[in-house]
């Protein structure tokens, strides 16, 4: 997290659309120079928040501060931010420079540094060839990269991306990642990213907030969110999961024991909280599911082989585990057990995690 | 191939036969009109090819004269003598009164008997009538075309102006143009606003705004008229409304003038105007405000630098519409214009069903229809440029 101080600050804030609560009394609290995504299902409240940020809605509760100054009240032209917004937005009677060169002529910047700024930043994206063009003559692609060059030519404070890559094919759009993880760390710029897709905001992040019906169910490194999910939205958003449902019967300080509710007991990192004698669900990931014959070994579950599927990279194993579906991903040079057979999967203490049910 | 092409062409053959018949025929009637001069020509054949002989100096020669007494002694049909008189008179007052009288002292004076025409009217020694006659014989006449923009052929056939009281068509060509771009100016000033308002609004009050406009659409320009005209009057609505309000002590002359003629036809082509705008602003991204706003354009900055180039094709569009509907108005500032009001179309009417002048209504209908045209091949240049091509 560079830039200690909260560069932009959610106290509060609250949005609702009649009686429907879009924000719900969140806070987030993002450093200068952080690449933050906000990520949820749709209808999560990640884009009015977005929009709360840009100055296109207004909160009904709470305030809003970037840079250390209350912006709630703002109109959009007066808060300095760029943004990039889903399909472009590029104004179809202008070239490519006049594009760029828009938020330039609007803050009143002369001529000549106004086409010096613009041929930086179209060297920038690598387009510096198709300035005479207009948006309807170039490729997603290029368009998302004019838009792209066009939200950070004035350097503003902030740049703001509502799902900018979700018009674009899967190829172009993973490039399209790696180029905006490098526009962020060569001008060091604050971005706020909007997606729906995990992959994107695992890859390109700093730090994820995932967003639930209004709030923020957790904000964390993309590997923490991964690793140590804390809800159990949290933990089935995010990647693949296994959850298996106990009741927390030992603790001591960092690891819990829980005796599932089909038998058995696993030892298990656990976060604060989870008292003994609450009900907790233990999370593993398929790949930390390791199979084979020895019931001796730590966190062992009986199960039997229901399929085998083979996906190229690994082989994804449906068991089952007195009744509980489980999925494990066996790598290539894993052991796969046929069908029908009789197994245990066991997997380390440090590989699960404890979520609330 | 051929034959399904020839058969799917059969198709719109009603509609080409229509289009012939009812429009590109009578319109090719009417330019052909204009320019003949063959009414004259017809009432007096022998005439015709006796006076091409002479030069115009002087008075014809007496195979002329003879010639002319052959004629109106030959019985013709007397629609033709009609017309022909009256575009003799035209050209020359006083035929009017001398042809018949003429006529008349011919067959009164018996088959056999040679009088000198002189006699009969001293009209006649004057070569002017002479010369009108020889200029009314051609097959083809620019004297139409030529009177329509206050322009004659004067006896040594240069052109030249008529005299001063009789020149009112270009005055009233210039006013039908004047009035056609006032109209054109107000149903912007109206129409951009209101198509911005409609577009931007959803749901029921987006499509209660656009009846509001289609709705005097589907009403008779005649019965809309007729309703300013009743809320107008010097004891109209609007007048009464204002003098109840203590606005106003006297009524405002709101109609039989130029202010009744703008606000009915303006009212009347608001549609033509709306319409195209709001065509072209529902094609504008919905995004494109927003962004200009985050990339901080002021309201009005947005306005002039995003909106109003995009909905230019649209009022480019909609303002020749509305320019080349309003100059062929008639009905309108005839009912709601004073006589300082009257559209160039009013004139035609005047020609076309009051003198049963089709040459001049003809001639004028010319000089209406060629901008109009030339109007229309840019507008459909306009109408055809796609979104950020312009």
């Amino acid at each position: 997290m560079p830039g200690s101080a909260a560069f932009i600050q959610f106290e509060n804030v609250s949005k609702a659309f009649g009686t429907a609560k879009v924000v719900d009394a969140l806070d987030l609290h993002v450093g200068q120079g952080e690449f933050v995504s906000l990520l949820g299902p749709s209808g999560s409240g990640k884009t009015t928040l977005l929009m709360m940020l840009a100055g296109f809605e207004a909160p009904t509760g709470g305030a809003i501060h970037v840079d250390g100054k209350r912006v709630e009240r703002l109109p959009p032209y007066k808060r300095d931010m760029g943004v990039v917004f889903q399909n472009y937005a590029l104004f179809p009677h202008m070239t490519v420079a006049e594009n760029i060169a828009f938020p330039l002529k609007m803050r009143g910047v002369g001529k000549a540094e106004r086409e010096a700024r613009v041929t930086r930043a179209l060297d920038l994206v690598q387009l510096g060839h198709l300035q005479d063009r207009k948006p309807a003559q170039l490729s997603g692609g290029q368009q998302q990269r004019i838009a792209l060059s066009r939200s950070i030519v004035y350097e503003p404070k902030v740049v703001l991306m509502d799902e900018p890559l979700s018009a674009l094919d899967k190829q172009l759009r993973e490039h399209m990642q790696l180029e905006i993880r490098e526009l962020h760390r060569k001008l060091g710029l604050t971005v706020i990213f909007v997606t729906h897709d995990q992959g994107e905001a695992l890859t390109m992040s700093d730090r994820v907030a995932v967003l639930n019906r209004g709030k923020i169910e957790q904000l964390d490194t993309p590997s923490g969110l991964y690793d140590r999910p804390r809800t159990r939205f949290v933990a089935e958003f995010i990647g693949e999961t296994n959850l298996l449902a106990g009741t927390v019967s030992a603790r001591t300080d960092g690891v819990a024991t829980v005796v599932l509710a089909n038998g058995g007991s696993i030892s298990c990192a656990a976060p604060d909280g989870f008292a003994i004698g609450s009900p907790a669900l233990v999370s593993i990931r398929p790949e930390m599911l390791h199979l084979g014959n020895d019931p001796a070994v730590l966190n062992a579950l009986p199960v039997t082989v229901e399929d085998d599927v083979y996906h190229g990279d690994h082989v994804r194993v449906h068991l089952s585990c007195q009744g509980q579906r489980l999925v494990a991903k066996a790598g290539r040079r894993d052991v796969v057990l046929p069908v029908g057979s009789q197994a245990f999967a066991s997997f380390n203490r440090d590989d699960c995690t404890l979520v609330a049910p | 191939m051929t034959i399904a092409r020839l058969k799917a062409s059969l198709l719109v053959l009603p509609l080409i036969v229509f289009l012939g018949l009812f429009f590109i025929w009578p319109l090719w009637m009417m330019i052909a009109t204009s320019v003949q001069g063959g009414t004259v020509r017809l009432a007096f054949p022998a005439t015709a090819v006796a006076i091409a002989q002479w030069n115009g100096d002087g008075l014809p020669s007496p195979d002329v004269q003879a010639a002319l007494i052959q004629d109106l002694r030959a019985e013709v049909v007397q629609e033709v003598f009609g017309d022909a008189v009256r575009s003799l008179n035209s050209q020359q007052a006083g035929f009017r009164t001398l042809l018949p009288r003429t006529m008349t002292a011919l067959r009164n004076a018996g088959a056999d008997a040679t009088p000198k025409l002189e006699r009969i009217d001293p009209r006649w020694s004057q070569p002017s009538f002479w010369l009108a006659l020889k200029r009314g014989m051609p097959a083809y006449t620019d004297a139409n075309l030529l009177a329509a923009v206050d322009l004659k052929r004067g006896d040594d056939g240069t052109i030249a102006h008529v005299a001063p009281d009789m020149a009112v068509n270009r005055a009233i060509m210039l006013r039908t143009f004047i009035i056609a771009a006032q109209v054109t100016l107000a149903c912007a000033a109206i129409g951009l606003p209101f198509a911005m308002l409609a577009a931007s609004l959803g749901g029921w009050k987006r499509n209660f705004l656009l009846l509001a406009v289609l709705l005097p659409l589907w009403t008779s320009l005649l019965v809309r008229t007729a309703a300013w005209m009743i809320l107008l009057q010097d004891q109209g609505l609007i007048n009464q409304i204002l003098k109840a309000l203590g606005l106003i002590d006297a009524s405002l002359p709101l109609i039989y003038n130029r202010t009744g003629v703008l606000i009915a036809m303006t009212h009347v082509l608001l549609p033509f105007m709306v319409l195209p705008i709001y065509a072209s602003l529902i094609a504008i991204p919905r995004n494109l405000m927003p962004a200009a706003a985050a990339l901080g354009a002021r309201p009005w900055q947005a306005f002039r630098h995003v909106l109003l180039p995009l909905a230019m094709p649209g009022l480019l569009s909609g303002s020749l519409l509305v320019f080349m509907v309003a100059l062929g108005y008639y009905i309108t500032p005839a009912l709601t214009g004073g006589a300082g009001d009257q559209m160039i179309s009013s004139v035609i009417a005047f020609y076309a069903t009051g003198t049963a002048n089709w040459g001049m209504a003809g001639a004028l209908g010319l000089f209406l229809l060629v901008p109009t045209t030339l109007l229309y091949i840019v507008y459909g240049r306009l109408s055809r440029t796609p979104l950020g091509q312009a």
